[in-house]
């Protein structure tokens, strides 16, 4: 695309953008430490996750004043407006993302020493593959790429799966011993914050897929989570 | 950004400064160089002009001799001759032919025209004898004004004895006052101081004195003159006759209303222009009902419908040229063209108004398209966006916008024809014509004519009526301007 | 560049033209100033009771195809029209039709307020009056104050419609000149860059004016402003270099242009 009559136009929606790539990392190391933290009991890592969130709403609350000001001063239209618009809904997701890896780093403190090592690796690899989306939507989104966005966001279906075969792994082991519901729940939750990540990775996916082409992603989202309809029997 | 300020900058910038200013001065320089050559010029003809509308008419007390004006026909009856008797009954010691006739020659060839006109109206009058002003002759006139000689009246304060002797009177006594080439009026005579020597003036009558006694203070008095006798157009006589009728009073001072009624006469003093005028008149209205229908007609036509093509540009391009062709060849072409091929009547306004009709026909069809081409073409389009037919957009909304244009563009071309000369010498307007036109046919003559001939007489009045007619004419372009320019500002408006 | 845009626009037609009767259609319709062909086989069809704007860069042909839809390029020598311009299936250009009647069926609003040198009520009553349409004084009177109030002018101006036209404030002007165009009762209006001269507010009037009376005209807006085009239209067409290059529904236009030029030039990057 050609660059606009008007330089600062262009500078201004370069800034955005950079704005968004600089909450994209953040996010992605927020993740990253607090997945580090969940392992290794790391309660201090813990900790600096839980206060390195401030940085990623400052972002988000800048991202949106940004943007604002640029549709006041510029009224954009077509592609331009889209990027204004995917911008703000991107910075909006990221901060959700930031949020989780924040409350999954607040449950180190509760997830004891003596937990199995095999039940902290569920939400381990968990956010594993949820930092490899929030790393491939965030280059998608660095390049433009709706194709690689639509990978992304149908490969959300592992991250799903994956989900459910820990909460029934971790529900196995609760109704096992009934001293464990409070870290497995802990855990539970934690494995959720993962699987939502999951979740707005793709909603980033179809931000991307509409900045591109004008339009909604027409196919029906991949969804295996069926935690919410499981109904598990705890008298057998 | 401080360099704006810096030494090199503040140089150039007072250069510009100073050219601007110096421009300035020029522009007013000219200004009133311009303005100065104008004040002159009005000033010098309104100098010269202004005598003429004023003339000195003698009051005499003239008897209406009933056998000399037959009351049937009075018309006919001899004013001239009962005015003369009455003119020359002011002064009984004259009775020499030669003398007689000089004085009768202080009156003007029509000086008759005013009794007979009041007697016309008032047949009663006859037999009577009325009080009546009658009118001097040019000569007369002038010098009454002024024009020939400034003459001084200094009265005798001193004891002059008067003595004959053959031919010749001598003065002695205290001879302070005397100067040759003076007139000393005293014992009911006047005589021309020829010499002063020791003790003695010798002098020669102008009018031989009645009686010889010694001149005491107050009973006599001193005519100095400006200009020798040989200097001038007036004889010591008559001048001794007309300070004695203007001692009695017998002399008055009128604005001249005959300039403006009179039509032109050889007689300076009976001149006037209103043949002239007449003339221009009927010219004019030829004119205009000619050029200004087929120049708005042209204009709109060439400005509006004509085709943009080789046809309508040679065409435009012509008129443009029309309008800058020296007038004489209007002149030539209305000699050629209306007279010797149509046979039309020489010197008559018919003709002059074709002649100038067709001068002033570019000077119209220009101005028009010029007025026409500034209408802003946003209101012929709302027109048409309306669904106005071509006819009605021009007709409704440019040409009324135009108006004031072409008015100014009309009476601009009236003034270049009202002020035109070169052609209608051309077509005969030239001659000398006594009668007021009275139609577009008979022989004529218009102002600008009038002021050439009347330039062309040897008679001194006659330069000053032509100063006066001058700015008559100036008069009349004036007030065609200033109605030019009124009807400009009410027909103006905004858009 | 060189292939036919106009097929592509008809192939994939406006939405918005399926709901609606088609008033002017106009195919392979080319103007010619002199040498310069400034419209290029273009088609077009434009719905009745609605709005479509005409937008593109200065010179793009879209002001002169306007002019061509009342024929008022007529009066510019040496303009040449080629091609068919249909309104409600007659040919405009038909050697029989009366251009002064064609003109009166499709009005026109032009860029700067041309408000005739005379009254208020004489503005508007011109062209019912060389029209014949009044019967009688009263008659008139109705149509102009009709009129005016359609243009909702008629409040500003009612205790004054002796005064001169041009006396009022420019956004009055170009109402006034909106309320003449109704006064014939005409089918179509077309604006030309009706609001280029006004001041923000004025010119939100007009666009709130357009709004109003488009349930009961077909109405062509030419203008410089996109976001006018986007506000008051509901179709819109970009022009470029003579060619009719996109065609389609406003919200479609001004979102998720089809053609990169349309793009280009509505997000401000053209050239």
């Amino acid at each position: 695309m050609s660059d606009h009559t008007v330089k600062s136009y262009d500078d201004d929606l370069a800034s955005l953008k950079q704005m968004l790539a600089q909450m994209g990392g953040l996010a992605e190391e927020q993740l990253a430490n607090a997945i580090d933290a969940v392992a290794k009991r790391d309660t201090k890592l813990a900790d600096r996750v839980i206060a390195g969130d401030e940085k990623i709403d400052v972002l988000e609350q800048q991202i949106e004043e940004k943007a604002i000001l640029t549709i006041a001063k510029r009224q954009p239209m077509a592609q331009d407006l889209r990027q204004i618009i995917v911008a703000i809904r991107i910075s909006s997701d990221l901060e959700r993302i930031g949020d989780l890896a924040k409350n999954t780093a607040k449950r180190t403190h509760a997830i004891s020493e003596q937990m199995p090592r095999k039940l902290v690796s569920g939400l381990t690899r968990m956010g594993n593959l949820a930092q490899e989306q929030l790393k491939n939507i965030l280059d998608a989104y660095a390049q433009n790429d709706a194709e690689k966005a639509i990978l992304v966001w149908r490969s959300d279906e592992d991250i799903d799966a994956l989900y459910n075969s820990i909460f029934r792994e971790l529900l196995t082991y609760m109704m096992e011993d009934p001293r464990m519901i409070g870290p497995c729940t802990h855990l539970l939750f934690g494995t959720k914050n993962m699987e939502r990540i999951g979740d707005h990775t793709t909603n980033i996916a179809e931000n991307i897929y509409f900045l591109v082409h004008g339009k909604a992603i027409t196919e029906e989202r991949p969804k295996k989570d069926s935690t919410s309809t499981t109904n598990y029997n705890l008298t057998t | 950004m401080t360099d704006t300020f810096d030494k090199g900058n503040a140089a150039f910038i007072a250069k510009r400064y100073s050219s601007e200013r110096r421009f300035r001065a020029y522009g007013a320089a000219a200004l009133a160089i311009s303005v100065l050559f104008l004040v002159y010029l009005i000033a010098d003809i309104g100098i010269r002009a202004w005598p003429s509308f004023f003339e000195h008419r003698a009051v005499l007390e003239v008897n209406l001799d009933a056998s000399k004006i037959p009351a049937g026909n009075v018309q006919t009856g001899d004013f001239e001759g009962v005015v003369r008797t009455a003119f020359r009954g002011g002064f009984p010691g004259i009775t020499a032919r030669s003398d007689l006739k000089s004085l009768t020659s202080l009156l003007s060839a029509g000086a008759a025209d005013d009794l007979r006109q009041q007697t016309v109206a008032n047949p009663a009058s006859i037999g009577t004898t009325v009080k009546a002003g009658v009118l001097l002759a040019d000569d007369a006139d002038l010098y009454l004004k002024g024009m020939l000689t400034d003459t001084v009246k200094t009265p005798g304060k001193t004891n002059l004895q008067l003595a004959q002797s053959g031919d010749e009177f001598i003065l002695t006594g205290d001879l302070s006052q005397l100067a040759a080439g003076q007139i000393v009026r005293a014992n009911g005579g006047a005589l021309r101081i020829a010499s002063i020597e020791a003790g003695l003036a010798r002098a020669e009558a102008v009018m031989p004195p009645v009686t010889l006694n010694t001149l005491a203070p107050g009973t006599w008095d001193i005519l100095s003159f400006s200009h020798a006798e040989a200097d001038r157009r007036i004889d010591d006589r008559q001048v001794v006759w007309l300070e004695s009728l203007r001692d009695k009073g017998a002399i008055e001072k009128h604005f001249a209303w005959r300039f403006f009624t009179n039509g032109d006469s050889r007689e300076p003093e009976l001149a006037g222009l209103r043949g002239a005028i007449a003339g221009s008149l009927l010219t004019l209205i030829v004119t205009l009902s000619l050029s200004v229908p087929l120049g708005i007609a042209a204009a709109v036509y060439l400005e509006e419908f004509a085709p943009k093509n080789k046809w309508t540009e040679i065409i435009e391009v012509n008129i443009n040229n029309l309008a800058a062709v020296p007038s004489i060849i209007f002149g030539l072409l209305g000699l050629a063209v209306f007279i010797n091929f149509m046979g039309l009547p020489r010197s008559a306004p018919l003709v002059g108004g074709l002649v100038l009709a067709l001068l002033v026909l570019p000077t119209i069809i220009i101005a028009s398209r010029a007025a026409m081409k500034a209408v802003p073409p946003s209101i012929k389009e709302a027109a048409l966006g309306v669904g106005a037919s071509h006819q009605q957009a021009v007709f409704h909304h440019v040409l009324p916008l135009a108006v004031p244009g072409i008015l100014t563009g009309t009476i601009l071309g009236v003034a270049r024809a009202l002020g035109e000369t070169a052609p209608l010498l051309m077509i005969g307007m030239v001659a000398f014509i006594v009668d007021v036109p009275k139609g577009f046919t008979e022989a004529a003559t218009v102002l600008p004519v009038q002021i050439f001939l009347w330039s062309d007489l040897p008679e001194v009045a006659f330069q000053s009526r032509t100063a006066a007619a001058i700015i008559v004419l100036l008069g009349i372009l004036f007030c065609l301007n200033a109605v030019a320019i009124y009807m400009r500002k009410r027909f103006e408006r905004r858009w | 560049m060189d292939a036919s845009p106009q097929k592509s626009t008809l192939s994939n037609s406006p939405r918005i033209l399926a709901a609606r009767d088609t008033k002017i259609v106009a195919s392979d319709v080319n103007v010619y100033y002199g040498e310069k062909h400034a419209i290029k086989h273009l088609s077009i069809d434009i719905p009745d009771r609605a709005v479509s704007a005409f937008i593109g860069p200065s010179g793009c042909g879209k002001s002169t195809f306007l002019r061509s839809i009342n024929r008022m390029n007529d009066t510019i020598d040496g303009c040449r029209v080629t091609g068919d311009i249909l309104v409600d299936g007659k040919n405009i250009y038909d050697r029989d039709l009366d251009v002064v009647q064609l003109r009166a069926r499709v009005g026109m609003v032009f860029q700067k307020p041309n408000p005739f040198p005379k009254s208020i009520f004489e503005n508007v009553a011109y062209g019912p009056r060389i029209h014949g349409i009044a019967k009688s004084k009263t008659d008139l009177e109705e149509i102009v104050v009709g009129s005016l109030k359609k243009a909702s002018l008629f409040e500003e101006v009612k205790d004054r419609l002796d005064h001169p036209g041009t006396g009022l404030s420019g956004g009055q002007q170009q109402r006034l000149c909106i309320a003449r165009a109704i006064a014939v009762n005409p089918e179509i209006i077309l604006m030309d860059e009706p609001c280029s001269a006004l001041d923000p507010i004025a010119s939100a009037r007009i666009e709130e004016l357009i709004d109003e009376i488009r349930q009961n005209y077909c109405i062509i807006i030419v203008t410089h402003s996109m976001q006018q085009a986007a506000r008051v239209s509901q179709l819109t067409a970009f022009f470029h270099l003579g060619d009719l290059v996109e065609f389609g529904d406003t919200d479609d236009m001004f979102t998720t242009p089809q053609d990169k030029r349309t793009q280009d030039y509505i997000t401000g990057r053209f050239g």
